[in-house]
Order: structure tokens, then sequence, then C-alpha cells
């Protein structure tokens, strides 16, 4: 028995271990004990994920009752790299969960799901099979809804998110069953090799390629077919939307790439075009949305939009560049995808346990009704920033050494060989460019609104720090972030490993020889570090001469402190935003006058609503589930309890049938 | 071995140096267009050195706090001068020797000036007051509409160079003077002019000399801040203003920038920032007495038709590449 295969049996125990104690621990125990399994649950796929990059190997066959054969789990280096992210965010989410389940999240039901759910997210970049595949793809879906439904009875819009949820994933799962299907009959076999025998410039290929992207990007949550997301992040309990956005997203990626890159290397240039379209739509779609989000997990979920945007954009931008043999800069490009995953889960994790903690500290997710959390919740916020710096794409984290790859790989496919080459690029470094100012301004209002100035709410001035596992899983997140983010060579080489490309970065930078391009963050590092001890130090040395005096009012203008009403909230903070996109945001806005009652000049009360929708939802969604709902209706009348009209419709049939039938 | 060690001492000496001319010189280039202004505008004003004098009197004043603001309030200032001095370091003012391990690589030193303005950001929105929060909002919108606009136009430079090393991209434009004028670069410099105009809170994007709360943007930020922290906050922009406008001057007239240590070397490249500034500061000056700030919302549009600016110039790169 190998290694891998000692893992991957080690997993499937720590499953059933894990429903087992969710179904048989006494209450009080029951987190403590699921959450504990299903955290060394994360850490055995990280295990098997790694073994797997490093390249050894290992089967593990397991009988089923199903006619189509065994299922079987063979890890390959690609497969492994998610497995680690699958795992590292799994295990991450699990500990967190220790300390924050509580009502429905810590029932049977829900530990039960989350340990199904984890170990079949990780076990699908496991599949050896299409089989295999489909069935953990699906088991990984159906533990999900079962996981976003965990709160049902206590808020409406629970059942309403789990709904759209239910749909979107299985339209994914048919869309995904039929390219494959038809990959698997042009192969001639449902295991990967012999579907990877299809050429991949024939019309089939195409059909199988289109379908399948589309039934991938429903599940990576790509615009137009992201409405679950941020719908369901918000409904499911936070270690849930954790794990859900950081890796679950990702198996939609995995998708491609495994669809792209392992089973038809070599497609044409204009399956590149598509996936780049794909991208940099939901980039620009998923910031702008978030940017002018104020519910904090809606506004995460949008970000996993733009994000996963970013991953598509640099995908795409690989497949179109390597169909152009300009193969240096789609190595790069490969890799930024890759680096965009790992350094999304890892600071998407941080963000969505931070956001846990600060609504089991305050019972808001409303950023209106936050403020001044840094002095009351001190790791929480520090988790946090580290956290937004990562999603701002600022140094010295994970986002920042993925964005910076990403844009090298762009700007030295520059070399115009091609139309479509000269015209891809530019349009992705606007975007790429558009998307990180967007996504600062994002940031800099969640971190600001929600964690500095006054506390805009009862439940955040009475705010409580959060338990230890809490607090832990947070701060490994956060680390995880900034090690990433400081030596990102170990990361790079890992993925390059992945997708079988030559290593280029020793341990402490990612470089690209080819294209005379490094990164050593480290160096960034003592560069501000350096500066910055040396202005702290004149600052300390002016301190001690005339020490920072607090006062009740430093520049009250006015006399009195304003209420903390008076604050700029994350609702007008992103007011000049909604202004400047109001064409593509379209809120609705409503302004109400009431007058006093003897003239129109004299004002009583002004009334203020504004609302902003999610416009492929309202456009392209409402009008179709308008149109089904009208059917239905319809059909109604059809059968209206009469029993005459049933006989009536018998004799018809029966003479159409006999009319046939002559004829 | 030798050879990367001389490399680093050389890249030490220009960082350190250019650190040290632009934290005198960057208060004095204030000093020169608000006297500049001043005269243009029939009034005597400050001296060219009444911004010193400023910064000393704010760094031995007791900083007031108001209660319920966070440690933010004094680690924010502290970091948005580290940014810039770091800018100052990176960016090849002097010389273009660079550290082998830390290129002026664009994307770092974008991310560096990023740095200081969310740290600027985020000390507005801590003030807990309305118009901090304000300032702040506007601040990272205009932030966000610059971002494109400069990546796109140092993209379009980078283009036929090959590298987004901004060193080399001054080396090439040393080597071959014509690329200066060509359409792609004078396009690409135009819209960078623009974008730095707007990034550093001048006329007609934000009215640096404005007592009109209502219209403030970077002023409103630091409402609330008072003694050193304040004295951070202004030297902070201007050293970020000096940075910007001596990147502009050095890719618009390249010539003076040294490409290896000597001592004439760095004492004409001295002489040769000096006087780009001093003429870059004078002409901002002039430009500004005859504008007007713009609406708020009037920003945007500036902001887009900058960024076609900077689009056409990528664009005409790719058909000069071509050609």
């Amino acid at each position: 028995m190998t290694p891998v295969e000692l893992a991957l049996d080690t997993q499937l125990v720590l499953v059933l271990a894990g429903v087992v104690a969710a179904i048989a621990a006494p209450p009080r125990l029951r987190s403590l004990l699921a959450g504990v399994l299903s955290a060394l649950l994360g850490l055995a796929g990280v295990l098997t994920g790694a073994w797997a990059l490093a390249g050894r190997h290992g089967v593990v066959e397991l009988p089923t009752a199903l006619s189509l054969g065994p299922v079987t789990l063979d890890p390959t280096p690609l497969g492994g790299f998610f497995m680690v992210v699958a795992g590292a965010v799994g295990a991450v989410a699990a500990v967190f969960a220790i300390g924050y389940a509580s009502g429905p999240a810590a029932s049977r039901t829900s530990w039960v799901a989350l340990a199904v759910f984890l170990g079949a997210m990780q076990l699908v970049p496991a599949a050896g099979d299409l089989v295999s595949f489909l069935l953990m793809w699906e088991l990984m879906a159906l533990a999900s809804t079962v996981l976003v439904l965990t709160e049902h009875a206590g808020r409406a819009e629970v059942r309403t998110a789990a709904l759209w949820y239910a749909a979107m994933t299985h339209l994914s799962f048919v869309l995904v069953l039929l390219g494959f299907t038809v990959l698997a009959h042009a192969g001639g076999g449902i295991d990967w090799a012999s579907m990877s025998r299809v050429d991949p410039t024939s019309r089939t290929a195409a059909v199988a390629f289109l379908l399948l992207v589309a039934g991938f990007a429903t599940k990576a949550g790509v615009v137009p077919v992201h409405v679950w997301l941020p719908r369901a992040h918000p409904a499911a309990p936070s270690h849930v939307s954790a794990v859900m956005s950081a890796a679950m997203v990702k198996m939609g990626v995995y998708g491609v790439l495994l669809v792209s890159i392992r089973l038809m290397p070599g497609g044409p240039a204009w399956w590149g075009a598509v996936v780049v379209g794909l991208g940099a739509v939901s980039a620009v779609y998923g910031i702008l949305q978030a940017s002018v989000a104020s519910d904090l997990k809606r506004l995460l979920g949008y970000s996993t939009t733009e994000n996963i945007g970013l991953i598509f954009l640099a995908l795409g931008t690989a497949l179109i560049l390597r169909a152009h043999q300009v193969s240096a800069a789609g190595d790069a490009a490969l890799l930024a995808c890759l680096l965009l995953v790992a350094s999304h889960a890892a600071f998407k994790a941080t963000l969505f346990l931070g956001a846990g903690s600060v609504l089991h500290a305050t019972g808001e997710r409303d950023l209106d009704r936050m403020g001044g959390l840094v002095s009351r919740l001190p790791v929480t916020a520090t988790a946090f920033g580290i956290g937004a710096l990562g999603a701002a794409a600022l140094p010295v984290t994970a986002g920042f050494v993925a964005e910076w790859t990403l844009l090298q790989a762009v700007i030295h496919g520059g070399r115009p060989h091609d139309r479509m080459v000269a015209v891809t690029m530019p349009i992705a470094v606007s975007v790429v460019a558009l998307t990180a100012g967007l996504a600062l301004v994002t940031f800099v209002k969640a971190y600001g609104i929600a964690f500095l100035a006054r506390a805009r709410s009862d439940g955040a001035a009475q705010a409580h720090e959060a338990s230890p596992s809490m607090r832990a899983a947070m701060l490994i997140a956060a680390c995880v972030v900034l090690i990433l983010g400081l030596v990102p060579g170990a990361l790079a080489q890992a993925a390059a490993r992945a997708v079988g490309l030559p290593a280029g970065s020793a341990v402490t930078q990612v470089g690209f020889t080819h294209l005379g391009a490094r990164l050593e963050p480290l160096a960034v590092l003592v560069l501000v570090g350096v500066m910055v001890t040396a202005v702290a130090l004149i600052a300390k040395a002016a301190a001690r001469k005339v020490p920072r005096r607090e006062v009740e009012l430093a520049w009250g203008g006015g006399g009195v402190r304003a209420s903390a009403r008076m604050q700029y909230t994350a609702t007008s903070y992103a007011e000049p935003l909604t202004r400047v996109f109001d064409d593509a945001l379209r809120p609705e806005r409503d302004v109400v006058v009431t007058h006093a009652g003897e003239s129109r000049y004299l004002v009583e009360r002004v009334q203020f609503h504004q609302h902003v929708v999610d416009l492929v939802e309202d456009r392209m969604y409402r009008p179709m589930l308008t149109l089904v709902e009208r059917l239905g209706v319809a059909g109604r009348r059809l059968q209206n309890g009469s029993i005459h009209r049933y006989l009536a419709y018998s004799f018809f049939a029966l003479v159409v049938v006999l009319v046939v039938v002559a004829l | 071995m030798n050879g990367s060690v001389g490399v680093n001492v050389s890249a030490a000496t220009f960082a350190t140096s250019q650190v040290l001319v632009l934290v005198v010189l960057s208060p004095l280039l204030i000093g020169l267009m608000r006297t500049v202004r001043a005269r243009l505008e029939g009034r005597v004003g400050g001296g060219v050195l009444q911004p010193w004098r400023d910064l000393r009197k704010l760094l031995l004043k007791e900083p007031l706090q108001a209660q319920g603001r966070s440690w933010w309030a004094m680690a924010g200032p502290v970091l948005l001068v580290s940014s810039s001095l770091a800018l100052c370091a990176l960016t090849p003012l002097l010389g273009t020797v660079t550290f082998p391990s830390l290129p002026d690589d664009l994307f770092v030193v974008v991310s560096i000036l990023l740095l200081g303005s969310v740290a600027l950001a985020l000390v507005g929105l801590d003030a807990g007051t309305a118009f901090g929060g304000m300032g702040s909002s506007r601040h990272m919108m205009i932030s966000a509409l610059v971002e494109p606009t400069v990546l796109l136009s140092v993209y379009a430079l980078s283009i036929p160079v090959g590298s987004s090393v901004l060193s080399r991209i001054v080396e090439a434009r040393l080597d071959d003077p014509a690329s200066v004028l060509s359409p792609v670069s004078l396009l690409a410099l135009l819209a960078l002019t623009i974008a730095v105009v707007a990034e550093t809170g001048r006329l007609p994007v934000d009215n640096p000399a404005t007592h009109l709360e209502l219209t403030m943007v970077h002023e409103a930020m630091v409402l609330e801040s008072s003694g050193r922290d304040l004295a951070w906050l202004e030297v902070g922009s201007w050293l970020r203003l000096g940075v910007l406008l001596g990147l502009v001057s050095t890719l618009l007239v390249p010539w003076g920038v040294a490409t290896d240590l000597t001592a004439a070397g760095m004492l004409v490249a001295v002489l040769a920032l000096v006087a780009k500034l001093a003429v870059a500061a004078t002409a901002l000056a002039t430009v500004e007495v005859a504008l007007a700030k713009v609406r708020l919302f009037r920003v945007p549009e500036l902001m887009a038709g900058s960024f076609v600016l900077a689009f056409l110039a990528v664009t005409a790169s790719y058909l000069v590449v071509q050609g």
C-alpha cells in the first residue's frame, strides 16, 4: 500500500467516523468531536494532495452496487493541487465551527452534512474516472444544499436561497453530465484516458467543451450563472460559506482545467477567448456589485465572483497564448491561474471566518450597523485586515503575488503575433486594473466601516471577542495569506508541477527567466519595514517630548460630539461609485417628500430609499421564471376537477390514437 | 559575486540619495508652487520655505485625539509616510541601477502607492465624523478610477521595451531619444499626467487650498488629525507629489539620469532632477491658476478621458511595432 492509498483510505474512514460522531455523540461533545474529525479529514486531504503533487501514485477502488463499476480514486498532480486547497480550507473551517456552531448549525444533520461535504469535495479532484467524478460531484452538491438550508426554520430568505442554489447546482450537474457524455461517446470510454483521445479541433470536442465550460462555470459562480452565489453565502452558516466560497467554487475551475489542459490540450484559440470573455465580465460585474453591497457576506460573495473571473481570465489568456505558441507568457498565465486559486482560497476563507466572528459577536451582517470593532475584537480585526489586504491585492500578501504574476503574463504576451492576442491583452490589462481599483474601495469600505470609527448600533457597541477555536482558525488562515505572500516560491513550484511546467522559482521568489521578471516580496517587506522603523523612531522620540493627549472633542467645531449615526456608513461610502456606475448598476431610488399642510415650500419629512438589485437576475432570470409560472397557471386550466371533462379528454385521446393508427 | 555586491552598493546609494533629495525638496516644491500661485494672483505668499516652517511647528506640537479613535490614528500617518519614502527609494529618479532582488517593477511601485492611499483613507474613516468618511469615500473613488489609467499608460510604454521595470523603460528612452516623441509615448504621458494630477489631489480634481468642507477630498480626511500626525500626513502627500511629478518628468525628459554610479554622474543627476521638478512644479502651478475645481461627479469623465488616451497609446504601440 503506497502512502497515497493509505491517505485516501484514511479520508474515507474519517468521513465515516465524522458521520458516526455527529450522530452518536452527546450534544455537549458533538461539536468538539465532529469538528476535530472533520479537521483531521481536511488534513488527510492536504497530505494526499501533497503526495500526489510530489508525483506519488496510488489507486483506491471502492466496490459499489452500480452497474458502471467501482469508484476509482487516482489523484494526479493537478488534482493533488486542488485537494490541498480544498483540504486546507476544510480543516480551518472545521476548527472554526467547533466554537462557532450553535443552534441548528450544531445539529446532527448539519455535522453529518459537513463531514460528507468536506469528504466529497476533496475527493472530486481525486476521481480517476467519469463515474467517480460525477458521484463525488453530486454528493458535494447535495451535502452543500443541506448545509445552506441549516437555518431554514428561523429565516425565510434561507429557503429561497437554498431553492436557487439547488436549481443552479443541478443545472451545473446536467450540463457537465451532457458534456462528458458527448466526450465519452467520441472517445469510446468513460475513463479519462479514452476521453483524452478526442481530437480537440473536431466539432464534437467544441460541443463538449462549450457544455462543460457552461456547467463548470455555473458551479464556479461566473456571470451570468452566478445568481445563486450572493444568495447562498449570506444564508449559510459562516464556516460553510467559507468552504463554499474558498474551496467549492474552485472545483469548477478544476473542471475547466481538467478539460482544457489534461483531457484536450491544444484546443483552438477561441476556447481561450470564450474563457477570457466569461472571466472579464465576471470580474468587473462581481466587483462592481461587491463595491456597493452593504451586507458583509453578500459583499464577500460578489467578490468571489470577481476572483473567479480573474482566475478564468488567467486561464483563458493561457489558452490563447499557448494556441499562438507564446509559450513563456502562456506558462506564466497558467501559473497565475493556480496562484490565484490558492491565494483566493486563503484570503476568502479568512474573510468569511472573520465575517462569521463579527456576526457571532454583534448579530449583524449589515455593515451600516457596525463600527469600532477594532478595539473590541482585536484578533478578528487583525485577521480580517490581513484577508482584506489579500483581497485588495496589496503587498505583502498572497493576492498581490498572484495578481503580479497575471499582469506579468499579460504584459509579456503583448508581442503581437496575432490580431486576437493584440486585442485580448490590452483588454485583459484594463479589466485587471479596473478590478484591482474597485477591489481596493470595496475592502477599504468593508474594513474601515466595520472595524474603525464609532459603533453604529448597540450590537456593535457590546461586541465580545470570539472563542479560542474561532480565533485560532482565523489566525491560521491569516498567517497562510501572509506566508504565501512572503515566500511564494514554494507554492509557485508546486503549481508549476501541478500543470507540468518547469519550475522557475526559488523558495523566496516568483521569477520568470524567459520574461526577465521576478518578484521577491521579502525585499519589498524589508524596504517598507526600514522606512516604517525610521519614521516610527522619530515619532517615538517626538512622543517622549510631547505626548499624545486624548480629549472628548478634538475638533468639535459645533461644540457637541455628533451622534454616531452621523458617520459615513457603507452605503454612503459607496454612494459616489453608485452614481458613477449608475448605468451599469441601475439602483432603484425612491424619494418621498411630505409637505407641511399649507405650503409646498415647507417640507415636513423626506424619505430616501435606495436598493441595488442584481441586474442579471432581474433582466434574465425573472422573465424566465415569470414565463414558467404563467405556463403552470395556464396548465391548471386543463385540470378543473370536472369528471365530464376528463371523460372527454379520454374520448378525444382515443379518437386521435385510432385516427393515427388508421392512417 | 563581487559584481552583485557592487550593484547592491550602487543601488543602495541611489536609493538613499533619492530619499534624501526628495525629503529635502518636496516641501520646497510645495512652497514653490504656492509662491508661484500667489505671485500670479498678485499676492506675496509665504515664501518657498514656509512648508518647512509649518512642518517644524507641527512636529513639535501636541497631537490631540478624540475619544474612541483607535491606534490607527497613530499608525496610519506613519504608514503613509513610509510608503511615500519607499516610493522615493524605488522610482528611478537619479539613477537606473536597481537592487537585483527588488527591481522597480511598475506593479510593485503602484501597489506601494496604493498602500499609502489606503492608509490615508482609513485615517479619514477612523475619525468617526461625517467629513472624514466623506473625504475617504471620494478619495477611494478617485483612486479606483485612476488605477486603470496608470497601469495602462505604463503598459503602453513597456510594450516597446518588453519589460515592466521602470528603470529599463527610462534606459531605453536614454538609448533612443526619438522614442520620447513617438505618438505612443506622448499619448501615454498625457494620460499619466492627468492620472498623477488626480492621484495627488491637485486642481481640477481637488483643491489643496480649499476651506470649504463640502468640496474637500484630501483636506476632509486629515481634518481630525493634529500635531505630528498631521505633519506625517502632509509630508507623505508632499512626497507622493514629488515622486510622481519626478517620474513623469523623467519619462518625458530622461536626460540627466545616471546609468551607473559616479560622483559626477550623481551631481548631474541631482541638478537635473531639481531643474525638472522646478519646471514641472512651476508649470503645474501656473496651469492651476487658470483652472477651477470641477464638480466631483465630473471627475469620472476626466478619468474616462485619460483612460481612453492610455488605451489609444496601447493600441498605437501595437500598430507601431507591427508596422
